[in-house]
């Protein structure tokens, strides 16, 4: 049988097709977003959309599921709280077709904003768990996931980490099934969460998890690897195959896949078969905790810690005080964070912002979230997805309280933010009168995930033309009567565009409109920039723009012809006329 | 495990390394290794210090190895090899890329770019040094800097027995087949 080369990602958007999954409803967010866009290759058995956010996509999926199929949903682990009311009670209704929500963690936070971990998550809603630890099983408990969801009567949250997420490894492939689908009937004392059944669906939740958690302690999810009677080691995810390679020959193994429920009558049978039990896991110490109060003694976060991610290397430091060799070669490294990419249209918008010290700055996650780096250290505060107007709300409201009246405060996120949650907040602004500009940054596609479509863009997952959603017609229809529309490359227009919503008569917002530079349909004009160095006078000015391209040697500013694309900011602030496109 | 050997590939965030990763891959899972791959993605990407590693044997179980736990190290710049440094075994190989890319933190002032780099890779470990980027320019492109950093690598691991031109035909697009096969094959002199 052929084997394939494929990330955990890949290998669950085949698990899906194979499920015969025929709905399939996300947000990108990375480690999750290479799920969804493998899915349009089974267009003609499956449908994939990208919602506006994660809250629309579970229930997008979640209704399919009433209505009979099986449906999928996928977003990174701070999607889950954007999900999460759906998703608890979805847990009381149960499922019609199965319903499986793939939550990415992102341990060491490699592109994240907290640390979260989202097993608490299947614990709190009371709904399965699996967590796959290579690509095979990406697939395979993918399919299982659908088994179980539909014998259990749950939703099924299967929980991946970024090193699961991201680590390609062989996979088989088999074909995919059609499970039968019902005539759809309605089904109110089900489906319909009024009070009344809602108090008669929880018992059904915890008599279905008594129920799944005896299933798990005989199904081949969960395996026993015996070696040995001295050591066992309690592990899931990407942590087991650390451990694999960590603990001696003669250690035994439950290498748990089903870890909501935990199978403690199986875990309780492995423990007194080994005389010291270790749980090896990353994060919290989720397994442990449950381990500990079902009476059984094990060791684990005392010696392996609660935070970032493990490795080997670690993992066998940690357990054994064993390090292996390594070299210190005496020369520092240094940092090197990232950075908005040359031409980059968020360059303009925050150079603009960085020169008003009266400025308060509420960001947002995307790309634009570097506008805080330095140089432009332009932004004030980050919290998560659609804060950026709300927060500029709560900020401009505090200031007007407590009479600081210098302050000029903007919210500010990008187009898909916008559409994902950024929404409400201009309703905000505009309902409770906000002494607010908001900015959206529009660059016409979702950036920092990777370049995917949003109602903005004009496109779907799928590749079809979608009616683009208009962002001046939005903010106009809340009330915003003077939408500023500026190219953040002509720093003149920028600071002007600024300058007209301060002094705006009628609620202003301004929309920051330039593609990004790496959208691959869109024909960009790419020149280069050159120094004259005979006018430089190495005043390091346009340093302040940050550009990655541009350096001083020698006293002089020197562009790396490799990555300047010729977007002319830096021209634009150089005192001396120095800098120019080369003809 | 102790046939698995572990390669740690870094640069920065668009130099290519994934890529690069991916031809090594694809012949070495052809030549019948089990192989785990494991990269990074977001925002780590956007010019910031990236590493991808890639680790084959028998039977493969961690995706991802620790300090020490390298037997190769390919740098596509300078700075990234010191930075990585301590991931290579004592006896480990390194293959560096005589390339210099300032950080933002550098552009910004706030640092100086550090002297020495090379000679302190070459005190501590065997070390090919590839003017990858004039080399690239060469036989092209500076495009494929990341293809002539491949040839390099096979030459130093001696990973013979695997049709690596065929592999790389085969992994990369069309139209740069030919560009990045005369990066291969200048690559590998390179180090010979």
């Amino acid at each position: 049988m052929d084997k394939f080369l494929l990330s955990g990602n890949e290998a669950i958007a085949r698990g899906a097709y194979e499920a015969g999954v025929k709905v399939a409803s996300a947000y990108p967010g990375t480690p999750s977003t290479e799920i969804f866009e493998n899915l349009p290759q089974y267009r003609d058995d499956l449908y994939s959309e990208w919602a506006p956010n994660e809250k629309v996509a579970t229930e997008v999926a979640y209704g399919a599921c009433l209505a009979g199929v099986r449906s999928l949903t996928a977003m990174k682990h701070v999607g889950v709280n954007v999900a999460a009311d759906p998703l608890f009670t979805a847990a009381y209704n149960g499922v019609g077709g199965g319903f499986v929500m793939v939550s990415a963690d992102d341990p060491s936070m490699h592109s994240s904003q907290n640390e979260q971990d989202n097993r608490h998550y299947a614990r709190a809603a009371k709904i399965a768990m699996l967590e796959p630890s290579d690509s095979q099983e990406c697939l395979d408990f993918t399919k299982a996931a659908y088994e179980i969801s539909e014998q259990f009567d749950m939703p099924v949250m299967l929980r991946i980490t970024t090193r699961v997420a991201h680590s390609k490894s062989l996979v088989h492939f088999s074909e995919r099934q059609e499970p039968p689908v019902p005539e759809y009937r309605r089904n109110v004392r089900k489906n319909v969460c009024t009070p009344a059944n809602a108090y008669l669906n929880h018992p059904k939740v915890e008599e279905n998890l008594k129920k799944l958690e005896q299933w798990g302690c005989s199904s081949s999810l969960n395996r026993i690897e015996m070696a040995g009677t001295k050591v066992g080691v309690i592990s899931a995810s990407i942590a087991y195959e650390y451990a694999k390679e960590v603990f001696p020959k003669d250690t035994s193994f439950l290498k748990l896949g089903l870890t909501n429920p935990l199978p403690m009558d199986l875990i309780r049978d492995f423990a007194a078969k080994v005389e010291t039990l270790y749980v090896i896991e990353e994060l919290d110490p989720f397994m442990e905790e449950q381990i500990k109060a079902a009476g059984i003694a094990c060791k684990g976060k005392e010696l392996t810690g609660l935070l970032y991610e493990m490795n080997p290397q670690l993992l066998k430091e940690r357990l054994f005080g064993v390090k292996d060799p390594s070299v210190d070669v005496g020369v520092a490294a240094v940092s090197r964070p990232p950075v908005l990419c040359p031409g980059c249209p968020h360059r303009g918008f925050f150079y603009t912002m960085s020169r008003h010290k009266d400025f308060v700055v509420a960001g947002d996650i995307g790309c634009y979230t570097l506008g805080a780096a330095p140089p432009l250290n332009a932004i004030d505060s980050v919290i998560c997805m659609g804060g950026g107007f709300t927060v500029a709300m709560g900020m401009a409201k505090a200031f007007e309280m407590s009479g600081q009246t210098d302050k000029k405060v903007f919210g500010v996120l990008g187009d898909s933010t916008f559409f994902h949650s950024g929404m409400t907040g201009a309703a905000e602004i505009a309902y409770n009168q906000g002494n607010v500009i908001p900015v959206v940054l529009d660059n016409h596609i979702t950036g920092m995930t990777g370049h995917q479509d949003n109602p903005g863009s004009g496109y779907t997952l799928q590749g079809e033309i979608a009616d683009a959603l208009k962002i001046e017609d939005i903010l106009r229809a809340y009330g915003f009567k003077n939408v500023i529309i500026v190219d953040p490359q002509d720093l003149k227009a920028m600071e002007a565009a600024v300058q007209e919503a301060l002094a705006s008569p009628v609620r202003a917002a301004i929309i920051v409109r330039r593609p990004c530079l790496l959208i691959k349909r869109v024909k960009h004009e790419l020149s280069l920039c050159k120094v004259d160095a005979a006018k430089c006078i190495g005043c390091k000015k346009c340093l302040g723009v940050g550009c990655p391209a541009i350096m001083v040697r020698d006293k002089k500013a020197v562009i790396d012809a490799n990555q300047c694309v010729g977007c002319t900011v830096c021209a634009q602030v150089c005192p001396m006329g120095a800098i120019g496109k080369e003809a | 495990m102790s046939q698995v050997k572990s390669a740690l590939l870094v640069g920065v965030g668009g130099q290519g390394a994934i890529l690069t990763a991916k031809v090594l891959v694809n012949g070495l899972m052809e030549a019948g290794y089990d192989v785990k791959m494991s990269e990074v993605h977001g925002m780590s990407q956007r010019g910031g210090s990236v590493s991808t590693q890639v680790r084959w044997g028998e039977k493969v179980a961690s995706p991802l190895i620790g300090k020490g736990g390298a037997d190769i190290i390919v740098a596509f710049e300078k700075m990234e090899a010191v930075r990585y440094a301590d991931y290579l075994k004592p006896d480990g190989v390194a293959v560096i890329n005589d390339y210099e890319i300032m950080s933002a933190t550098i552009a910004a002032g706030l640092a100086q770019y550090p002297a020495g780099t090379l000679e302190a890779m070459q005190a501590h470990f065997e070390c090919h040094i590839v003017k990858a980027e004039a080399i690239a320019r060469e036989v092209g492109s500076p495009k494929c800097m990341n293809i002539v950093l491949f040839g390099s690598l096979v030459g130093a691991l001696g990973l013979e027995g695997i049709d690596w031109e065929s592999v790389i035909a085969r992994t990369v697009p069309p139209k740069f087949r030919e560009l990045n096969l005369k990066a291969y094959r200048a690559g590998r002199a390179a180090v010979s």
